[in-house]
């Protein structure tokens, strides 16, 4: 029972932050779908930062090297976003998904490279991080409490007060809203814009390398992420675009996705006799089943999606 | 030395790709006045206060401020020289509360860019108070009347101390008696100090509050004139070239059998849960032009779409032709004889990249005259019938039947529309606001085609929001406020005070027209 | 001429794709340069290569033949994505509805024992039932098609996985060899191999597929469904206003895209020239794929079978860089580098357009000096 409360915890603190970047970038009116990619890119470069520290490291200065690196290459990512659909115009879905392929492609070609040219039989995509992971994990009792969930907690009421209670907040959502209304009070779109882009790939960077350390100790780059970017969407869409109602939906959601590791922990559950790959397939089902009852009525921001032109009013 | 001029716009020149859209214009607005900008659609107004507003860098001209040459290179520049603007379509973000849309832009702060909203609300207050604006600052923008909505633009201004505020079209969504308030609220501005440039193509609203007008057409500067000293009969001159005949010839309606009749519709809001139209009944016969008048946002647009299909209806029925089409497809009422001139043409009405062809068949594509029996599209019936309906309604395109829609001028698109609507021969036209954003030619025509329909013995719904089009276009007037039908006019002994009290609710009768 | 020419928007599109061609090679070689300079110009002349890597002529056409294999699907997937797209769907459930394909065919062969034509049929059904799921919730639940169709294509994944892991090798995790095991469910080969070195893995569906191409762009641009649907995807207001059933278009648009990617799931699986692992724990990348290739050939059919083409190609030429200083995927990164600058497309024709209105200026002003030098000559001359 722990070891959900624990999974389900952990698993819900990615989706949670994946989820505020995707709030972040759409308030401020551009649709991220390449938070799938970002967070593979943000593990990357957790994961990387855990290969070249040295294991000696203290934890906290430890730690701290790994978000900041997952910040970083997230942050630098999600500048191919902000470039192509805010300054290109681009269609921000095409944009998004070649985000996606492409950041697995690009983490699965540099791990193979920095692995080959270590040892030339090493042709894997993956980057091991035994030692570095002991560092997040704390042991309370049976309960493995890990830093992400703190930081998690920290990034939400970052993002409320940001969002809700700041000068920048109220005119990020003004630009995903009404961005002429914006732009006549002498707010930079653009600007802000971007500005929306970027956060969205710290958050999202952050839910990669938090999504690499739930469970396991070295990651294979060429699995990517598993969807989780888009259960984030579906949890963004579920917490209607709201921070305090996206942490409910991502504890939901990650209550099912905890269930499919420990589900034969539950002698309930084994005895029902249900093939594993059902319990695989549940978030995803869930989340269907869960958009379709929340479309209908949604509260989007106005103007999310449509590029936004100066000239064009 | 000292200018009585608060802000000058000299020799200005916009051009834009393939047409000048301001052509050497100077205005010259003094202190404390009241100073209107009278032009047509497209006369270059908006672009003028675009340029002057920082949306758009003039190409040619200088702008002086007080005297003094400036530039303005974005609204920021705008409003550090105190120039505020109440745009025709409200810059409010809706979700946001009066407040919140007020400071946007010159939030206070406090540390680390936390909002201070305390003392805003302060002089907000103060603000309202002082000129009369009553608005809750805490209300969301959606849950208010577009009468406060405006409120709260003119707050935006004050609250960022502007001394010359810029109107564009502020009447356009207001009730008459919403409109004396605003007349009063600019005197009051005025009189306080404030320089006020007002944009409006209603000459009763320019000759009541403005004391000096400039004139534009075509991109050009007509000329200033002292209202004191001029007359309507003079400024319209001005402004169109030449005296236009603004009532429409026709004979007097005949009209004879139903051919429309609605019993107690009602359509849910999407916004509210009231409805946005109730228990409205009416008929309309052939030979008639029956108008539902009425300030925007009053439940017309629901009753075109309940009307037409695109909504359910809640409640009530509706017989076409003697055939009851409560429940019917939008496809089945069209088949069934009902046209639809839709209120904005570039969502409803065309498809923007089809070719105008395949936009005059819109209705039409799936007869056989242009399907055949395996589901191919027949080519060249649809060219054909394309060039005969070019040259029926003189529809003017670069290239003819194979032209982009997206490439014809508004008014040869509004005219394709009706060209494709009218020539299905129905017995029902509903036309909705037909002459939006078209210049006086093409609203002529309009005119003159809607009379030809009634003549041909079609029954015709005109929903139109244009007070003169009301009173001159129609055989029948009903007014809808809240939804509801509140009076039946007749165009030819009615009056704009009676009609203007009808659309703000002040007056109503029990109608069932 | 030649302006007029630059003018067309089919030359537009061409000169884009290109462009974003060359471009990706360019990144991707930077790219190497950068993992492994003393390599990287061999390794992407080996992506570019292809089966040419191999020096001997029959060896070449055998390979040759392999990429078109894989061409086939790819082609099919591109369909499924362009189809939907013209009627303004982000069909990105694409991966999934091929892999439900791949998974009906298998099954169908493998456990029912069907032949080849009734596998088609499974395949082409079971995708349109799939597609039509994410049509469902468009049009009735208002979802997002993109996020409803990447949650079904890992629903789709597993569900394959449990599947198929009944008709597996019993020591290996791949299904069963349709050579040995169902014979009749092979597709057809109408003895193309011939023309391929005695290639067995070309078969009818490499012909199919390209009527398939044919037979799309008729149904978009000659008839009246095809009218319907690009009216829906350009404006679904003006679609819905005249009258256009716009829920069931939506619907009958992604159960067409869904049977595309399903059949381009069998026409791989039934040649027999990959086995499904069903240990997979990733949706397979030739539903994404056929984004790149649907974009790439400018979103027309015929252009699309080009494209298509060219991504397999690089793909399958991805497998002769040398292992020892790079990785296969380096083609993946190729192609995504490609639907990216797919992404700028539009403003690359903008560009092309701004480029022809000045120079058509320019040239109007030289006119009108010469005119007026003329003139004034002219003058003088009196």
């Amino acid at each position: 029972m722990l070891l959900l409360v624990q999974y389900t915890l952990i698993f819900a603190s990615v989706l949670m932050l994946v989820a505020l970047g995707g709030c972040f970038a759409e308030h401020s009116g551009v649709i991220n779908l390449g938070l799938e990619g970002i967070m593979v890119i943000g593990a990357l470069g957790g994961a990387l930062a855990m290969r070249y520290l040295p294991g000696s490291m203290a934890a906290f200065p430890m730690i701290l090297c790994v978000l900041l690196g997952a910040i970083l290459f997230g942050v630098a990512y999600s500048a191919l976003l902000g470039v192509a659909c805010i300054n290109f115009k681009a269609d921000q879905t095409i944009v998004g998904t070649a985000l996606n392929m492409l950041g697995v492609a690009a983490a699965t070609v540099l791990v193979k490279a920095i692995n080959t040219a270590a040892n030339p039989d090493d042709v894997s995509s993956e980057i091991q991080y035994v030692d570095a992971k002991k560092k997040f994990l704390v042991s309370l009792g049976t309960f493995e409490f890990n830093w992400f969930m703190l930081i998690a907690v920290i990034m939400l009421v970052l993002a409320y007060v940001v969002l809700y209670k700041t000068r920048f907040g109220l005119r990020l959502m003004a630009c995903g809203e009404h961005p002429q209304a914006a732009d006549s009070v002498g707010i930079n779109v653009y600007k802000m814009r971007w500005a929306g882009v970027l956060i969205s790939g710290v958050y999202g960077g952050l839910g990669g390398i938090c999504y690499i350390l739930a469970g396991v100790s070295a990651w294979k780059f060429e699995n990517g992420v598993a969807g989780f970017g888009f259960l984030s969407l579906a949890v963004m869409i579920f917490g209607q675009w709201r921070p305090t109602r996206i942490a409910l939906a991502a504890l939901l959601f990650g209550l099912f996705r905890a269930l499919s590791n420990v589900y034969f922990g539950f002698p309930a559950l084994v005895a029902l006799n249900i093939p594993g790959s059902v319990y695989n397939m549940l978030p995803y089902i869930i989340s269907l089943l869960v958009l379709a009852f929340t479309s209908k009525s949604s509260r989007a921001p106005k103007a999310e999606g449509i590029p936004y032109d100066k000239g064009q009013r | 030395m000292e200018t009585p001029y608060a802000i000058e716009m000299l020799n200005i020149t916009k051009r834009f790709p393939g047409i000048i859209a301001n052509d050497n214009i100077t205005l010259q607005l003094k202190r404390g006045e009241i100073h209107a900008l009278l032009g047509e659609n497209g006369a270059g107004k908006s672009t003028l206060m675009s340029v002057l507003f920082g949306l758009y860098q003039a190409e040619e001209g200088v702008i002086k401020k007080d005297g003094r040459e400036v530039q303005i290179k974005d609204p920021n520049d705008a409003n550090a020289l105190g120039i505020g603007m109440v745009h025709q379509h409200f810059k409010l973000v809706e979700c946001f509360s009066v407040l919140d849309n007020i400071i946007l832009g010159v939030e206070p702060v406090g540390k680390m860019g936390i909002l201070q909203k305390q003392e805003a609300r302060k002089k907000v207050v103060e603000l309202s108070d002082k000129y009369g604006l009553q608005v809750d600052p805490d209300a969301l923008i959606e849950d208010i009347t577009v009468g406060m909505q405006q409120r709260t633009e003119i707050l935006k201004m004050l609250y960022r101390e502007n001394e010359i505020l810029i109107f564009d079209e502020p009447t356009a969504v207001l009730t008459p008696q919403e409109i004396d308030e605003l007349m009063k609220i600019m005197k009051n501005l005025a009189a306080e100090g404030k320089s006020i440039l007002f944009i409006s193509h209603k000459l009763a609203e320019i000759m009541a509050v403005a004391d000096r007008c400039t004139v534009l057409r075509k991109g050009k500067y007509v000329g200033t004139v002292e209202t004191a000293n001029s007359s309507p009969e003079e400024l319209s001159a001005m402004m169109v070239g030449r005296n236009v005949n603004f009532h429409v010839d026709k004979k007097p309606a005949e009209p004879t059998d139903v051919v429309l009749e609605i019993e107690h519709m009602s359509v849910a809001s999407k916004a509210h849960k009231k409805d946005a139209v109730h228990d409205v009944s009416l008929k309309v016969r052939r030979g008639e032009i029956v108008c539902i008048a009425g300030i925007d946002g009053n439940g017309q647009s629901e009753f075109v779409y309940g009307l037409t299909g695109l909504e359910p209806l809640r409640e009530g029925k509706l017989i076409l032709a003697g055939k009851d089409i409560t429940h019917a497809t939008i496809r089945e009422r069209s088949t069934s004889g009902m046209s639809h001139i839709p209120e904005d043409r570039h969502k409803h009405g065309l498809v923007l990249d089809y070719t105008l062809e395949d936009n005059l068949v819109l209705q039409r594509y799936f007869e056989p005259e242009f399907t055949n029996g395996a589901g191919f599209l027949r080519r060249d019936n649809i060219r054909k019938y394309a060039e005969r309906l070019i040259a029926d309604y003189d529809v003017r395109s670069g290239q003819g039947p194979i032209t982009r829609a997206r490439a014809m001028s508004g008014g040869n698109q509004q005219k394709a529309i009706i060209a494709r609507e009218v020539d299905k021969d129905p017995d029902l036209l509903v036309a909705v606001q037909p002459t939006r954003g078209l210049d006086v030619g093409a609203i002529e025509f309009v005119h003159k085609k809607l009379v030809e329909q009634r003549d041909a013995g079609k029954a015709v719904l005109l929903i139109s929001l244009e007070l003169d089009e009301v009173m001159d276009v129609p055989d029948r007037i009903l007014v809808m406020y809240e939804g509801e039908i509140v009076g039946e006019l007749d165009p030819k002994t009615t009056t704009q005070e009676e009609l203007g009290l009808y659309m703000a609710g002040a007056k109503r009768d029990e109608v069932s027209a | 001429m030649k302006k007029n020419l630059l003018k067309s928007n089919a030359v537009q599109s061409l000169i884009a794709s290109l462009l974003c061609i060359v471009l990706g090679l360019l990144l991707g070689y930077i790219v190497l340069l950068f993992i492994n300079p003393t390599g990287a110009g061999e390794a992407i002349m080996a992506v570019i290569k292809n089966f040419w890597n191999y020096s001997r002529a029959p060896l070449q056409v055998k390979n040759f033949g392999n990429t078109l294999v894989k061409t086939a699907p790819l082609l099919m997937c591109a369909l499924s994505v362009l189809f939907a797209y013209k009627v303004g769907l982000f069909n990105i459930g694409a991966a999934g509805q091929y892999v439900v394909g791949s998974c009906a065919c298998l099954y169908g062969a493998l456990a029912l024992h069907l032949s080849w034509f009734p596998c088609l049929l499974l395949a082409l059904i079971v995708g349109g039932v799939y597609g039509a799921l994410v049509g469902l919730l468009k049009a009735y639940c208002n979802v997002n098609e993109v996020i409803s169709g990447i949650m079904l294509n890992w629903i789709g994944l597993y569900t394959t996985n449990m599947l198929l892991a009944g008709v597996k090798e019993s020591t290996s995790p791949y299904t069963l060899h349709l050579k040995t095991d169902a014979p009749q469910a092979m597709l057809p080969t109408l003895g193309l191999g011939k023309f391929f070195n005695n290639n067995g893995n070309v078969t009818v569906a490499i012909p199919l597929a390209i009527i398939f191409a044919v037979a799309i762009m008729i149904l978009l641009d000659k008839t009246k469904l095809g009218y319907e649907l690009r009216a829906t995807g350009n404006n679904k207001n003006a679609a819905k206003y005249a009258g256009m059933a716009e829920k069931r278009n939506i619907i009958l648009t992604l159960v067409i895209a869904g049977s595309l990617a399903a059949l381009g799931g069998a026409f791989l699986y039934l040649t027999d020239y990959e086995q499904w692992s069903v240990t997979q724990s990733s949706v397979p990348g030739m539903g994404f794929n056929g984004i790149a290739a649907a974009f790439l050939g400018g979103l027309n059919p015929i252009g699309t079978i080009f494209a298509s083409y060219f991504i397999q190609h690089i793909t399958v030429g991805g497998a002769y860089v040398d292992k020892t200083m790079y990785s296969s995927q380096i083609s993946d990164l190729i192609s995504s580098l490609i639907i990216y600058l797919c992404g700028f497309v539009l403003f690359i024709k903008y560009a092309i357009n701004m480029g022809i209105a000045k120079s058509e200026e320019k040239q109007l002003q030289k006119e009108k000096a010469a005119a007026d030098q003329a003139s004034a000559e002219k003058g003088g001359d009196k």
